[in-house]
């Protein structure tokens, strides 16, 4: 135990001495084994935003490339007053916060069915995880032609039964039709994180409560669910940043079509299709700000969550 | 008293029953289209596409040999063998990568290794949307627009903060004093980490790797923008399946399964420790 915790403890004094060079020479083969994985994700994932952020003060359409020339913060001012892009931002929002409260909610109430004990409860928690291990695309495939599809799809099929409407449900509620394919696949992601949270609940408080008549509700109330909070902020956090960043759903089930483009389709459509380079950069600027908003929170929590896994270790 | 005592009992065996009942309701609801594509992709194309559904239709073969190429259709093996190329080579780039990183900060760790391990997660919280663009212009300009070999590195860069926080979570397990010990009996580092800690370390090592495959294995986005014909990966393959007008539903449905197929064997085969790579370590 000494050995190693003298080494780091003398590598400050190396900067004073440095006649000592088989201390920092230590040091430096205590961080190389870092120093491969350290650089080439800052080549490979800062370097091109740094590129972006550069690009996105350019007015610059790849098919006008001689036009190309510096416009300030012009594109920004384009992305926040164009309707269009406008409504992508807001239809992000609406995007994300319906899916992550829906699944969380949900997840929540499948954690609980799950965190008791009952036959098959091996299979059932198989069944749920299912739906997330499905392909993206796949899955997002699946909702727009097996299950939404108007004549015979298996949504209409089954309602076909209880002699119910035949709804066009893509035509229809086209930002619906996408929410409750990502709420079906992320659902499944809130309800691992949330039975692993009621699964570290302290059993021996929930007995004392019991044992003082507590009923069900309450210990729900005033024991489960504070010690759920952090985990349920961790799911929404998680499922933030993943679903404000998603694509497939959106790409595959709308085309970006019928109000429900959101900001990742439309940076991806006006240099993909429109080859509005500066435009695109502004926007995804736009998208790395609103992340850095969220990650902010996200990292906290995790913080929090590691530091006590480093305490009780 | 004890006869109260009974019938709270028996009350709750009842309630017990009834919500583990409605567990398996819950299960079979979000199965239900699972299950529902699996059927589809043995039936027909005339009988998927009935309304009302055709539960008891015959069964056969005709999607899957119509995804695999036999009505005339582009062969998927090209695709699906790029997906494969990009999944596995990506996934033992991370873990060469990853591994001694997550040494590094876990069984002898540099100063500060908690901001080191931060600004790995930070970087997975920047969107993809965010470099797409200079990614675009980077391979057009050099030549690697198209090539699998470009996705290779890009989904290595998207999974190893994933991998290095589960590995720093795993190897933090090994306890020092095993480490220790074998050090004091004369061990050197490659037999230390061969016979002490891969051991302790496997399981959670192969658990990262099969989540950094799913991952690799699903991506869209990058494959889309930055692959056409030759590099063509398995989700974009399939983005382009329905083009004809006739009815597709089985092929179509054959076609997801297959697919997803390495997800999910992937995924039950990494159940365990799925929560803690997703939660980015977070959550054990």
């Amino acid at each position: 135990m000494t050995a190693t915790t003298t080494a780091p403890v003398a590598a400050p004094d190396v900067s004073t001495r440095p006649r000592q060079p088989s201390a920092r020479l230590r040091a430096w083969a205590t961080r190389a084994p870092l120093l491969p994985a350290l650089i080439f994700m800052i080549v490979v994932t800062q370097l091109p935003f740094v590129a972006t952020l550069v690009i996105s003060f350019f007015d610059w359409n790849a098919l006008y490339p001689d036009a190309r020339h510096f416009a300030g913060l012009a594109n920004y001012g384009d992305v926040l007053t164009d309707p269009d892009l406008r409504k992508s931002v807001w239809t992000t929002i609406l995007l994300t916060v319906a899916v992550v409260l829906a699944s969380l909610v949900l997840g929540l109430a499948l954690a609980l069915l799950l965190d008791r004990r009952f036959k098959g409860r091996g299979v059932v928690r198989t069944l749920l995880i299912a739906p997330f291990l499905v392909v993206p695309v796949a899955a997002a495939l699946l909702w727009k032609h097996v299950l939404y599809n108007p004549e015979y799809g298996l949504l209409n099929g089954l309602l076909h039964y209880v002699g119910g409407p035949q709804p066009d449900w893509i035509s229809n509620t086209p930002l619906l039709a996408v929410e409750l394919s990502l709420i079906w696949q992320w659902t499944p992601f809130m309800m691992l994180i949330l039975l692993a949270g009621l699964q570290s609940r302290d059993q021996q408080q929930i007995e004392a409560a019991r044992v003082d008549g507590a009923g069900d509700w309450q210990i729900f109330v005033h024991l489960t669910l504070p010690h759920l909070r952090r985990y349920l902020e961790l799911g929404a956090l998680l499922g933030s940043i993943y679903i404000v960043q998603n694509f497939d759903a959106v790409f595959t089930i709308t085309s970006g079509g019928l109000g429900t483009a959101n900001l990742p389709y439309t940076v991806y459509q006006s240099f993909y299709q429109a080859h509005e380079n500066g435009l695109a950069s502004a926007a995804g600027v736009l998208v790395v700000i609103g992340s850095i908003i969220i990650a902010t929170f996200a990292l906290r929590v995790v913080s929090s969550l590691f530091r006590e896994e480093v305490g009780r270790a | 008293m004890s006869s109260t005592v009974a019938a709270v009992r028996s009350r709750r065996r009842t309630g017990g029953a009834t919500l583990g009942l409605l567990a398996w309701l819950a299960g079979i609801v979000f199965f239900l289209p699972i299950a529902w594509m699996a059927l589809t992709s043995f039936h027909s194309e005339e009988d998927a596409a009935t309304n009302p559904p055709s539960f008891a239709a015959s069964l056969t073969l005709d999607g899957y040999r119509e995804f695999f190429g036999a009505g005339g259709g582009a062969s998927p093996w090209p695709a699906l063998t790029n997906s494969v190329v990009a999944s596995v080579a990506s996934t033992l780039f991370v873990l060469l990568l990853a591994l001694p990183a997550a040494y590094a900060l876990s069984i002898r760790p540099v100063k500060k290794w908690t901001d080191v391990l931060f600004f790995f997660l930070s970087t997975k919280m920047l969107p993809v949307v965010a470099g797409l663009l200079p990614l675009y212009l980077f391979a057009k300009n050099t030549g690697l627009l198209d090539n699998i070999w470009l996705l290779v590195i890009l989904y290595t860069s998207m999974n190893l903060p994933i991998a290095v926080w589960m590995m720093q979570s795993f190897l933090a397990e090994v306890p020092v004093a095993i480490i220790e010990a074998a050090r004091v009996d004369g061990a050197r580092l490659p037999t230390v980490l061969a016979r002490v800690v891969a051991p302790i370390a496997l399981p959670g090592i192969a658990a990262t790797s099969l989540i950094c495959f799913i991952f690799s294995w699903n991506e869209l986005l990058f494959a889309r923008v930055l692959t056409g014909v030759v590099a063509e990966t398995a989700p974009v393959f399939l983005t382009g399946f329905i083009t004809s007008q006739g009815l597709f539903l089985a092929k179509v449905c054959a076609a997801s399964l297959v697919i997803s197929l390495p997800v999910l064997a992937a995924g039950f085969a990494a159940q365990d420790k799925l929560v803690q790579g997703l939660s980015l370590g977070a959550v054990k």
